[in-house]
């Protein structure tokens, strides 16, 4: 019976990637997909949330929230149903570095999309009398998380892994946000939203000559301002419980890695994929499978340009949550001597799988030639990734594990009763 | 773009839409039995099978199985619902008959004891992780409610106790009354050789011996009510809310649709713009549902507590408004836009389409093409709408609202 995953050189991913940067710095970017009906766009902008001042947490994601309220010729409600009648699935995002406006549509409307979306980077009406309506909106946002104890706990963990302004919550808290005045999201659009530093990534079936005269005219004579500086603070603290009433304790572990720029990267992200990705993953296998601790549990890299970390979490009844705590740390000290070859074949399969239904979605690579290009200055074609995946062996992630073990671990626990964090475990 | 369908001497069927264009093949066993077969002894088999089924066969141990799904790189994964139950791998299309031989083993589970032992916690896990999240069990409560006596009342989860008590003997019990050949459709999309898939079947299913499996049809009967349960550890309210719409079987489930993307999409709809975009309510929604014997509107909201009565006032009078005057020919075409749109993007991906081709293959042994879908879309009319809303109102609704609030004021 034929069915292993062939070698990449004969899956034939070779697509390039088009890319021109424009004078006023601006980066486009574009994945042809000719086979597709769609085209995606994700446009990020230099507006994350560690750019909001330190009283002001939630700021880019109020301007965000302020921006969809209305744009150049079209009030809100108009915004919304432009974009309703050309068919675009739209998400937004605040992440640490960039706010995102990201969309899906017929290939036909992309072009009609894009003005739209200029719109919001350069001429939001920010009105003033839906300033309570936007802010309600995100006092719903910050309470709803404090129903959805795996969603919070995992925000408290990245809270607490990384420098601030690092790692703080995009939804900022009660306090800042009560705060915020209508001056506050003028001045954050002024001085964050602008085109060096901006990058727009399109996928799918696109015609490059057309797409590069539309943003020129949309986008070319956006003028650059300078960006700030971020000050880092140092870290809030590494164990913590959180004391929360409910039938399960949420468990959040994370360790540092290396960024997505790092030479070893692939070496740290596929041994994360030894520990979680598949049903045959250790996680799984050793936490739900063989001991039946809990129905959830995974592992998940991030990574901020300079700074990265793998974020572990499982979910379980109390009187289950120490063991589980404990097999999951056992699993990480385990990590540290290395993996297996058989590990390897199933963990490349599985990528390479990945990259291949990739094609079937511009969404998922307008995102990711937009992220490439953020940590990288360049982008990895599918193809490139492919050789990468192919490059890895149990030799080079062995190596690379002994000299980067898992440690200087950051635990927080949200429950009804606190856990130990064993000793040694630093 | 092509359709084929063939059926094993034991009944069980393989239908396929094939793409030469492709680059994934999407495989799926799609099992008719779900929540609804069940009874309050067997409560939550269905759910739970599902999960012993990737426990081992005759064969292979529980970690074969992950392990073998692993070295094809497949997504994979499988589902219960109130009526189906479906396992299904997304995999490169030269993966095909290694996944199908690989599904189809372990749809003939061996159910061992210990296996079970472990899995029960594993389901009591998942079970507690629903209740700790929003809207807990609201959903469950509203559908008891608001179906009574009717199999779609039941819990697809079952309850802590009823996975507790349950058997491993009652478990073999069910598979032997519900996993026929003849209940079962093995289900292809995207880079698939139909002839290839149809000597697959033969191969690793035709030994299935056939029996008879059944469901009884039922009419539903309505029953209007409001419930108020309090959750004091809840920082929001909810609510959830559960109207008759058409069945399965009717060809107004398009304009159900239709309506339910007009009256109370996530963005854009009367419910957005009434309570979302005001920043009154966190979430407010309207979807629609389809079943063999009955069809459901299903309201959502989500909100400040101070807020909840208040808010549901408002969405009865959205409700009200649109029995009372219809929707627009504008409010229509945008909602078209918007479902047509989805409809393209989501048939993109084979592992999309594989449930799409499934769903009405096994509910209603018919295939509609993208292009066949995009017609039904388009041919809705706003008339159609006005007469779905006398046929079925949606002021007429059970509600279960759950939250930190011990009573709220029923709307008027």
């Amino acid at each position: 019976m034929s069915g292993l995953v062939p070698p990449f050189e004969e899956l034939a991913l070779a697509v390039p990637i088009l890319s021109h940067t424009f004078p006023n710095g601006l980066v486009l970017l574009a994945e042809p997909m000719d086979w597709l009906e769609s085209a995606a766009f994700t446009l990020a902008v230099p507006a994350g949330s560690v750019h909001d001042p330190p009283d002001r947490c939630g700021l880019s994601g109020f301007l965000c929230e302020m921006a969809l309220r209305g744009a150049g010729p079209r009030d809100s409600r108009r915004f919304i149903e432009d974009l309703d009648r050309l068919g675009v699935e739209r998400h937004e995002s605040v992440s640490d570095a960039h706010t995102s406006y990201s969309g899906a549509t017929l290939a036909d409307n992309l072009p009609a999309a894009l003005e739209i979306v200029a719109d919001v980077v350069r001429r939001p009406h920010l009105p003033a009398d839906q300033l309570e309506a936007g802010r309600q909106v995100m006092f719903q946002e910050l309470r709803a998380i404090e129903d959805e104890p795996s969603q919070k706990v995992m925000l408290e963990l990245r809270r607490r892994h990384y420098p601030p302004p690092w790692g703080r919550p995009s939804q900022g808290d009660l306090q800042a946000l009560e705060a915020i005045g209508f001056d506050d999201i003028a001045a954050q659009f002024a001085r964050l939203y602008r085109p060096n530093g901006a990058i727009l990534g399109v996928a799918g079936r696109i015609d490059w000559p057309r797409l590069q005269d539309t943003v020129a005219r949309l986008l070319g004579d956006w003028e650059p301002l300078e960006g700030p500086a971020i000050v880092e603070l140092p870290r809030v603290g590494r164990h913590e419980h959180l004391p929360y009433d409910a039938n399960q304790t949420q468990v959040g572990i994370s360790y540092p890695s290396v960024p997505y720029r790092d030479p070893d990267y692939f070496q740290a992200w596929g041994a994360m994929g030894v520990l979680s990705g598949g049903m045959s993953a250790r996680f799984f296998t050793e936490v739900r499978e063989r001991r039946g601790l809990c129905y959830s549990v995974y592992a998940t890299y991030h990574t901020l340009r300079d700074r990265a970390g793998v974020f572990c979490y499982a979910g379980t009844s109390v009187e289950r949550a120490q063991e589980t705590l404990d097999v999951m740390l056992a699993e990480l000290m385990r990590l540290a001597r290395g993996i297996e070859q058989h590990e390897l074949d199933r963990l490349k399969a599985r990528i390479k799988s990945a990259l291949i239904m990739q094609q079937e979605s511009s969404s998922a690579r307008s995102s990711s030639i937009a992220r490439d290009w953020y940590h990288l200055g360049r982008v990895h074609t599918l193809d490139e990734l492919g050789g990468l995946v192919d490059s890895l062996t149990r030799a080079s992630i062995n190596a690379y594990l002994a000299e980067h073990p898992p440690a200087d671990f950051t635990v927080v626990t949200l429950g009804p009763y606190e856990l130990e964090v064993p000793v040694g475990v630093s | 773009m092509e359709f084929h369908k063939h059926v094993l001497a034991n009944g069980l069927e393989v239908v396929a839409e094939c793409n030469d264009q492709a680059h994934s093949a999407g495989l799926g066993f799609f099992v008719k039995t779900g929540a609804r077969d069940e009874t309050d002894e067997i409560a939550g088999v269905s759910h739970f099978l599902e999960h012993m089924v990737f426990k081992g066969t005759a064969t292979r141990s529980a970690d074969d199985v992950n392990r073998e799904f692993d070295e094809m790189g497949a997504h994979y994964n499988a589902g219960t619902g109130e009526e189906g139950t479906v396992y299904y791998a997304a995999v490169l299309p030269e993966c095909r008959e290694r996944v199908v031989e690989l599904l189809a083993d372990i749809l003939r589970p061996s159910l061992r004891p210990a296996d079970f032992d472990t899995e029960k916690q594993v389901i009591i896990e998942e079970i507690r992780m629903h209740e700790d999240q929003p809207p807990y069990g609201a959903e469950e409560k509203c559908r008891a409610a608001h179906y009574g006596d009717h199999p779609l009342g039941r819990s697809v989860y079952g309850t802590v106790e009823s996975i507790t008590a349950l058997s491993v003997e009652a478990m073999r019990d069910y598979f032997e009354r519900r996993y026929s050949p003849g209940n079962i459709a093995l289900v292809g999309s995207g880079r698939i050789d139909f002839d290839a898939l149809v000597a697959d079947a033969e191969r690793y299913c035709g030994a299935w011996e056939p029996f008879e499996v059944g469901r009884a049809l039922v009419p539903v009967e309505q029953r209007p009510g409001f419930l108020v349960v309090s959750k004091s550890s809840a920082v929001q309210q909810y609510a959830v809310q559960m109207a008759e719409g058409p069945a399965g079987t009717d060809e107004d489930r398009y304009a159900a649709n239709l309506l339910a993307t007009v009256l109370g999409d996530d963005s854009g709809s009367r419910l957005y713009w009434e309570l979302v975009d005001p920043g009154r309510a966190e979430h407010c929604s309207l979807g629609y549902w389809e079943y063999d014997d009955a069809g459901l509107f299903m309201g959502y909201l989500a909100c400040d507590p101070e807020r909840a009565a208040d808010n549901l006032q408002r969405m009865l009078d959205v409700f009200r408004r649109a029995e009372r005057d219809g929707i627009s020919e504008e409010e229509l075409s945008q909602a078209k836009s918007k479902v047509a749109s989805r409809i393209v993007l989501s048939g993109e991906r084979p592992r999309n389409r594989l449930f799409a081709v499934g769903g009405e293959w096994v509910q209603r042994r018919q295939y509609r093409s993208v292009r066949d879908l995009l017609a039904a879309v388009e041919a809705v009319t706003c008339d159609d709408v006005a007469r779905l809303l006398r046929q079925y109102p949606l002021s007429e609704n059970t509600t279960v609202s759950i939250g930190p609030l011990t009573a709220l004021r029923e709307p008027q």
